[in-house]
């Protein structure tokens, strides 16, 4: 059979018309709602992929669960991942890209907190709200920014409470990555050091790709602190924990992190590197109750990887079951709705690691605290908090006074 | 007496590195002219080849040896499949090294995902009055010292080394007088390779192996190379003394970063003064 262009058209428009049918009708269905969008912009790759890699997962757990027991609001969630690959300039790509062609409801991500300053002002310019799923070092006092993460008056000062008061190790040694996480949470450490009359006798900062650290554990060794105390991120800086159990190690020097154990140091560190280091942290596998072994049970069938799992996995849930539950108080999911929820101070799951409320006035998250040491590539518990507030952001930040401000509050010292 | 001590194993521990990193480099970039820009990564592939002997339970020691030998085997076929084309070809080699470096690193975040892989420092420190030094690190010196005193009499008093030098001088006339070149390059090259992945294994117990290890030392072998000039042992040497030196005292000063800052600047300096690098003037000798 022998068709001219005529014929052609006419036939395939037709048979476009039959093929997209079961389209046309389950778009008028009454259960195929409009999906409510979620975007996930994270590092799936690069360097800092270490802290990325199980909250992608997480997260599309969360939201694969959202969706198997009815939709948010009756609606389907629809999930957009971004690969920030560990470089700043796709975050501001990709949030642009979510906010003006995706369109998305709400941003789920950044790990770091130069990624997080890179996002920030552009989910303000485009009236979007962004979830920030990690710890970091406080202060930043916005209505489209939500913290489900500790804050150094959640994580440093119990910790410094633990190591100083209780321990008695009173001379600090601080290490920090060399930006602005680094930066702000060595300050909070000194300043928590000072408060409980310790002594911090040096702050050294150490750029992500730096992994000798031969020279600082000699200048370690003749200033003679009680205990080192570390804010080192990221692949490279490992290194560290091998090299001070290699020339100091901790039966003479102590050892405490604000950031071991985020990014699963402590699996691939041998269990003696690891052992004896002090942390403290909102979530481990080895909490061990209901809601925490069911997370993890849950996650581990879920990705099929067995391995240990992690507070930065359990982020990923968090983020999206607190946003979940906002959306559900207001009623709507668009991003303004969900602000004015969120300021009510009524928003607040029980999730793996206890229950998260967000404070009205800060965007930030309240929970439970763990001081938690290494033991044998895990953690063992050994004093818990209940319900602590972020006090160092709420000291400086009033949402409910000031609603347009945007500013990231810094400590004094 | 300690600070002293400290202030030579600081220097000795810096000097070790340079000369590891850039022995297998100074083969293929100062001997034969090769600009690889994936030598990082087979330093990588050396760190993760050591990594998987060890977690797999050979022993350390072994498994240094085993990842040097399975480099060089990579290295040999690397050469066969890419770098034999393009000897003489500088810019082309350039960009054919780059899209291997970025392979090999996709290749391996592949297989063995992004973490750090890493095992256990091995035989603990040792304790001179109060300064802990990291036995370890004396085993990198003498292992490094060890190195070079091998590699003197491998180019200076074997036959190999003759013919190498001599090809590497001069192919034309070598291959004259009945020397196979294609074989002595592609032994030269798998010859670097070896070292280089020895280099990464060494290391593989301080700093663990994750598929972007090599960047953190592409450049700065690079630096030592060209710094040491055209003779490969003796400008290695010169310019690992000249940099570990510098890096060891200003980073215990002061701090790594500027450590590494002076060494750049150092650099930088020298090669304005010694275009050719600081054996550069020199014929005799290897």
């Amino acid at each position: 059979m022998k068709l001219n262009r005529r014929q052609f058209f006419i036939g395939a428009s037709g048979a476009l018309a039959f093929a997209s049918t079961p389209y046309l009708l389950k778009g008028a269905g009454i259960a195929s709602e409009k999906p409510i969008r979620v975007a996930n912009i994270l590092d799936k790759t690069g360097i800092l992929n270490i802290y990325s890699l199980k909250q992608i997962q997480a997260t599309a757990m969360a939201v694969d669960e959202i969706n198997s027991t009815g939709g948010l609001l009756g609606r389907p969630v629809e999930l957009f991942f971004y690969d920030s690959q560990s470089d700043g300039q796709y975050n501001s790509k990709y949030v642009t890209e979510a906010l003006v062609k995706d369109s998305v409801n709400v941003i789920h991500g950044g790990i770091t907190s130069s990624s997080r300053e890179v996002m920030r002002p552009i989910v303000s310019r485009f009236k979007g709200l962004l979830f920030y799923n990690s710890l970091y070092e406080g202060g930043v006092c916005d209505r489209r920014h939500v913290s489900t993460g500790m804050v150094p008056a959640q994580q440093l000062e119990p910790l410094m409470d633990y190591v100083i008061s209780e321990l008695g190790h009173k001379k600090c040694y601080i290490l920090a990555a060399d930006y602005n996480y680094g930066h702000i949470t060595s300050k909070w450490m000194q300043k928590f050091v000072r408060e409980r009359g310790g002594e911090d006798l040096a702050v050294e900062f150490f750029p992500l790709d730096v992994n000798n650290f031969q020279p600082a554990l000699s200048r370690i060794q003749s200033a003679k602190p009680d205990i080192v105390l570390s804010a080192l991120v990221g692949g490279a800086h490992i290194a560290f924990y091998r090299q001070f159990e290699s020339t100091i190690g901790k039966d003479k020097i102590a050892l405490a992190s604000g950031t071991y154990g985020v990014g699963l140091e402590h699996t691939q560190l041998s269990a003696k590197e690891g052992n004896g280091i002090i942390i403290a942290t909102s979530f481990f596998d080895d909490l061990n109750t209901d809601e925490a072994n069911a997370f993890v049970k849950r996650f581990k069938e879920y990705t099929g990887d067995k391995s240990y799992v992690g507070e930065y996995a359990e982020y990923g849930e968090r983020g999206i079951k607190i946003w979940a539950e906002s959306v559900r108080q207001a009623g709507n999911a668009s991003p303004e709705a969900c602000i004015e929820a969120l300021s009510k101070g009524t928003v607040s799951i029980n999730g793996a690691g206890g229950v998260y409320t967000v404070d009205g006035k800060t965007n930030h998250t309240t929970m439970d605290i763990h001081i938690v040491t290494g033991h044998n590539q895990r953690f063992n518990v050994v004093k818990s908090f209940k319900q602590r507030p972020p006090r160092d952001t709420q000291m400086v930040c009033d949402l409910h006074q000031n609603p347009d401000d945007s500013t990231q509050y810094e400590p004094e010292v | 007496m300690e600070p002293i001590i400290n202030y030579l194993f600081q220097i000795g521990f810096s000097f070790s590195i340079f000369i590891l990193i850039s022995l297998g480099l100074a083969v293929i970039f100062g001997m034969m002219r090769i600009i690889n820009l994936a030598q990082g990564e087979f330093l990588m592939l050396g760190a993760y080849f050591c990594t998987i002997c060890t977690q797999s339970g050979i022993n350390l020691w072994l498994s240094i040896i085993i990842a040097a030998l399975a480099v060089g085997i990579c290295g040999i076929i690397i050469e066969r499949l890419l770098i034999q084309w393009l000897y003489g070809r500088i810019l082309d080699t350039l960009l054919a090294t780059w899209g291997l470096s970025l392979l090999l690193v996709g290749a391996i975040t592949t297989i063995f995902g992004p973490q750090t892989e890493s095992i256990a420092s091995p035989l603990g420190n040792v304790a001179l009055g109060e300064l802990l030094i990291p036995i370890y690190g004396i085993f990198m010196i003498a292992t490094s010292l060890v190195l070079l005193l091998l590699l003197y009499l491998l180019w200076r008093h074997t036959r190999f080394g003759l013919i190498v030098r001599s090809t590497m001088q001069n192919s034309g006339a070598a291959s004259t007088l009945g020397i196979n070149q294609n074989l002595v390059y592609m032994l030269t090259f798998g010859f670097g390779c070896m070292l280089t992945g020895f280099a990464g294994a060494i290391l593989v117990p301080i700093v663990g192996a994750y598929p972007t290890l090599g960047l953190v030392y592409i450049a700065k072998s690079f630096v030592t190379v060209i710094s040491g000039g055209s003779l490969p042992l003796l400008g290695t040497i010169s310019a690992s003394s000249l940099f570990g030196t510098i890096d060891g005292v200003i980073a215990t000063i002061s701090t790594s970063v500027i450590g590494e800052i002076v060494v750049l600047f150092v650099a930088i300096i020298l090669l304005r003064m010694l275009p050719l690098g600081i054996t550069g003037r020199m014929t005799k000798g290897v």
